[in-house]
């Protein structure tokens, strides 16, 4: 099975990469402005504060992880992206988010076509009780995008690295599939309405071992095209795939007893993880807090 | 169409890229704008509802001779608006049928949630869902021509075909399905660690069943009396067949003689008025028995909602 | 299940110089427990009863109306009303509660399930939200014939010019707002039980609410909503008391129009639960078995759709787990 699998992936990488060439042309390295930009960012939950005063830029066609103890705001902050958090009716965020120099918060800006630019694939796999087809397709259809159909399924799962193994069953029940495929199936899904950034909440808290280093792999191979977030738990996860890393913390607020989040430090991953410029990062990176 | 419009060199985003397509937009604010009138109807049938009690009602308030609404029956086609004749009326057929509907509705409820496999429960609630459907005009013929002849007037004889008893028992067999299936609730809402407490300290079944499931879900059992309670003064179909007196009757507090309460009133008055004869505040009446019904029913429905509620906080 | 005798020896203390045989007698022994079987019987009593309720109420109804089916079928079910046991039918109720089905279907079924969709997709949790949330729960249990009032009032009197007064129109209209309460809060529940994964997925991919809800929210919600607006029917169709107020006719009716005869839907009406009050009420020992047989028309007619509901239902709950 592994091994199997292991072709699938190198034979994937071949496809990708005759596409990555002409896209990378577009953009020349020199010219690489962030994707984001956020700026003293702190979202409430009604009066509680979740996190404060968030500053940090996230480059185009890089992995970036949040890290950092649970309650610490990660999935929140990751939520502000692609306004998910709008979703909770208590939600309310303060400073800017800056999305190719157009603040996500500015009124007028249509949170639903912000989530069709900026996908997101969630903690548990969620696909639909639909055929694997229509999971995948589902996205390019309310987005009433143009093209053939067909097409763009069969492209969306060949990035998901999924292909070679739903290719004869497209037609019966994502529910079918494996945990791990159906992350995959959801990742594929995310990059079939063709966002510029995928956020990705813990992707691979619910999968074991395998399944975890087959979307580490996933995530390697698309971020030629495609600017990643991912919040993890799993220190390992983020050393390993991210470019970028920002580790947050939480701090006690004594009045209220609630706990608030904040960003400690972000930095290159390789620099965060030998020489980190912070105590606290330090802890928590050597295992000895969190 | 959709890929053109992604700019991934990333400097010439404006917020216009970011307005989203304006077909599904609008059809968002429209279906939005559908929905919430649909959500907002229900407060206008509240609306309606009240509308439509309130003028004939106080015309009648402001224009009845008061000393014939406390008298000796309820005759209005003749002035004669004794509305406790009424109200006792409601009264007895209520009690006699949460007398029939708690003790075995409960009782089912506890076998159901307590005892009963999952095999015999799978079978039983179904057909207890179906009794609930049984339309109330059925148990009225049901209480008129077998609980009266074959029951009530086998172990009670001389009493009359049509009795206030009769469509009690009638109201209670239709409301035992939901009396059943709210205490159900109640005691399934009763976590197990609770029982289990119960069985590791060495209680009995029945021990852990009356002493920590029973007041545990005591809420929602005094829910369901209430609900029953409501249901039972609201019933109209069952007293009309099965307790005998339409048109008007005397004040009488005995269950085994015909009778009349706040609903069958209403009733009995409607089913006349193609010809409304007789006094001028004749169907002003059935507008004042119906005001005081629905503030009584209402009353109690909101009683029995805030103990559903405290059920569900508490768990 | 849990048998009737929970474990005892728990808080026996072993070192109370209890020989092993003691220890081994009282863990075996089966005390009968008095109380606990005769609660169990009683328990079992009141099950057993309402099941038997059931039985003895078809038994009768069946038993009743038998030999009208028997003698004749065909005129029972086209007749109309008559003065004659023998020659009455129960075309024109039929025709009544047919239309009072459309007007439900039509009216309180779309309308109740925007309605959830509204209360659990949209609204926001304030205070405009929860008194409508009380209200509807509220009208859920505001008795039928209060809804009678209503519907008198305001379709029978003020809206004459649109129902034609006493007619099948101001009947349906009337029992359509009856049980929409029912309907929401049976369509809100199926709703409630929907994965928020689904709409956490579907927003995700950039979808409005309203094409959440249509493309996963209503379709995974269809099964329990179906049965829900079934129940409701039934409810609907079985109703007399609204339509007493509402003016269905208490007797004989005249006029006899086709089943789907549009043009008469503002002429008066009577409907099968009205014609059970009336004939329930006539003296004539042969205007018993008639009722009895229009008791087992109704019954057939609410209970076999009750029935495929409620069926319905437990399939797709145990297919979901």
């Amino acid at each position: 099975m592994a091994n199997r699998t292991g072709a699938t992936v190198s034979m994937d990488v071949g496809d990708l990469r005759d596409d990555s060439t002409t896209r990378s042309d577009a953009g020349n390295e020199d010219a690489r402005a962030p994707v984001f930009q956020v700026d003293d960012l702190s979202v409430y939950y009604g009066s509680f504060r979740a996190i404060r005063n968030v500053t940090l830029q996230v480059e185009q066609q890089q992995i970036t992880a949040f890290i950092g103890p649970s309650g610490c705001g990660k999935t929140t902050m990751l939520r502000c992206f692609n306004r998910m958090n709008d979703l909770i009716e208590t939600a309310r965020v303060e400073g800017c988010v800056a999305y190719h120099g157009v603040n996500l918060y500015e009124p007028g800006v249509n949170p639903v076509e912000v989530r069709r630019r900026i996908g997101m694939v969630f903690q548990k796999p969620n696909p639909f009780p639909k055929s694997i087809y229509d999971n995948v397709a589902y996205g390019p259809r309310v987005a009433r995008m143009k093209g053939d159909m067909d097409e763009i399924v069969e492209r969306s799962l060949r990035r998901g690295a999924l292909w070679d193994e739903v290719k004869d069953r497209l037609k019966s029940s994502a529910l079918g599939l494996s945990g791990g495929q159906q992350q995959r199936l959801c990742i594929a899904r995310a990059l079939a309405v063709d966002p510029e950034v995928i956020l990705m909440d813990e992707p691979c808290s619910a999968l074991d071992p395998i399944a975890t280093g087959r979307i580490e792999d996933l995530m390697e191979e698309i971020k030629t095209e495609y600017t990643i977030i991912i919040v993890t738990h799993n220190m390992q996860q983020a050393a390993r795939v991210s470019d970028m890393c920002a580790f947050f913390t939480t701090e006690v607020n004594e009045k209220s007893d609630t706990r608030t989040g904040l960003l400690i430090e972000f930095d290159r991953t390789e620099q965060m993880f030998s020489n980190p410029s912070d105590e606290r990062t330090e802890n928590y990176v050597t295992g000895r807090f969190g | 169409m959709a890929q053109a419009s992604i700019d991934r060199a990333g400097s010439t985003l404006t917020i216009d890229d970011l307005r989203g397509d304006r077909g599904r937009t609008r059809k968002e604010a429209v279906a939005r704008g559908l929905l919430s009138a649909a959500g907002g109807f229900s407060i206008l049938i509240s609306v309606l509802i009240v509308y439509s009690l309130v003028r004939e009602t106080w015309t009648f308030v402001t224009q009845v001779d008061w000393s014939l609404v406390w008298g000796d029956g309820w005759f209005p086609r003749r002035a004669m608006y004794d509305i406790k004749t009424l109200v006792v009326g409601s009264l007895i057929v209520t009690v006699v049928g949460i007398a029939v509907a708690g003790p075995i509705g409960v009782g089912a409820a506890i076998y159901l949630s307590e005892y009963a496999s999952r095999r015999v429960r799978r079978f039983v609630k179904p057909t207890i869902e179906i009794l609930a459907g049984v339309p109330s005009v059925v148990v009225g013929f049901f209480a008129l021509t077998f609980i009266s002849p074959e029951l009530i007037q086998r172990f009670r004889e001389g009493t009359p075909q049509q009795t206030m008893f009769a469509a009690g028992i009638g109201v209670g067999v239709l409301i035992i399905p939901l009396v059943a299936s709210i205490s159900e609730d109640a005691m399934r809402s009763v976590p197990r660690s609770l029982r289990e407490a119960s069985y590791g300290m060495g209680a009995k079944k029945a021990t852990t069943v009356t002493k920590v499931v029973l007041p545990a879900a005591v809420s929602g059992l005094v829910a369901a009396f209430i609900v029953a309670v409501s249901r039972a003064i609201g019933e109209t179909m069952v007293v009309f067949i099965a307790a005998g007196k339409s048109g008007g009757a005397l004040f009488e507090t005995n269950p085994f003689e015909p009778g009349l309460t706040m609903t069958a009133a209403m009733a009995s008055i409607a089913s006349g008025t193609d010809s409304v004869v007789g006094e001028a505040l004749t169907f002003q009446s059935l507008f004042f028995v119906g005001m005081l019904l629905f503030v009584i029913t209402l009353s109690l429905n909101m009683v029995a909602d805030r103990f559903v509620r405290r059920v569900r906080h508490k768990y | 299940m849990i048998g009737g005798d929970a474990p005892v020896a728990i808080t026996t203390p072993l070192s109370a110089g209890t020989s092993p045989e003691a220890v081994r007698r009282r863990l075996r022994g089966r005390r009968v427990d008095l109380a606990g079987v005769v609660l169990r019987v009683a328990l079992l009593f009141s099950l057993a009863f309402s099941l038997l309720v059931l039985a003895v109420l078809l038994y009768d109804v069946v038993t009743g109306g038998w030999e009208v089916f028997a003698s004749r079928f065909q005129s029972f079910m086209s007749g109309t009303l008559r003065f004659s046991a023998g020659e009455s039918g129960i075309a024109q109720a039929l025709r009544g509660t047919l239309w009072i089905g459309v007007f439900v279907v039509l009216l309180a079924f779309p309308l109740g399930i925007a309605a959830a969709l509204y209360l659990e997709e949209y609204a926001a949790d304030n205070r405009l939200t929860r008194f409508i949330d009380v209200n509807i729960r509220n009208l859920a249990g505001v008795p039928s014939i209060v809804y009678g009032i209503l519907g008198f009032t305001i379709f029978v009197k003020s809206l004459s010019g649109l129902t034609g007064g006493r007619s099948v129109i101001a009947g349906g209209l009337t029992l359509a707002i009856l049980v929409l309460p029912l309907v929401i809060i049976t369509s809100a529940e199926a709703i409630r039980a929907v994965p928020d994964e689904l709409r956490l997925a579907g927003f995700g991919l950039g979808a409005t609410r309203w094409e959440v809800s249509r493309t996963q929210v209503l379709p995974y919600a269809a099964p329990g909503i179906l049965t829900g607006t079934v129940l409701s029917l039934a409810r609907a169709l079985g109703e007399a008391a609204p339509l007493i107020l509402v003016g269905a006719v208490v007797g004989r009716l005249g006029s006899n129009p086709g089943l789907l005869d549009l043009g008469s839907l503002d002429q008066r009406f009577t409907a099968l639960p009205i014609v059970i009050t009336y004939w329930a009420g006539l003296p004539q020992a042969d205007f018993r078995a008639l009722t009895a047989a229009a008791i087992v028309v109704i019954l057939a007619i609410v209970l076999l759709a009750n029935a495929a509901a409620i069926i319905l239902r437990n399939r797709f709950e145990s297919k979901r787990g």
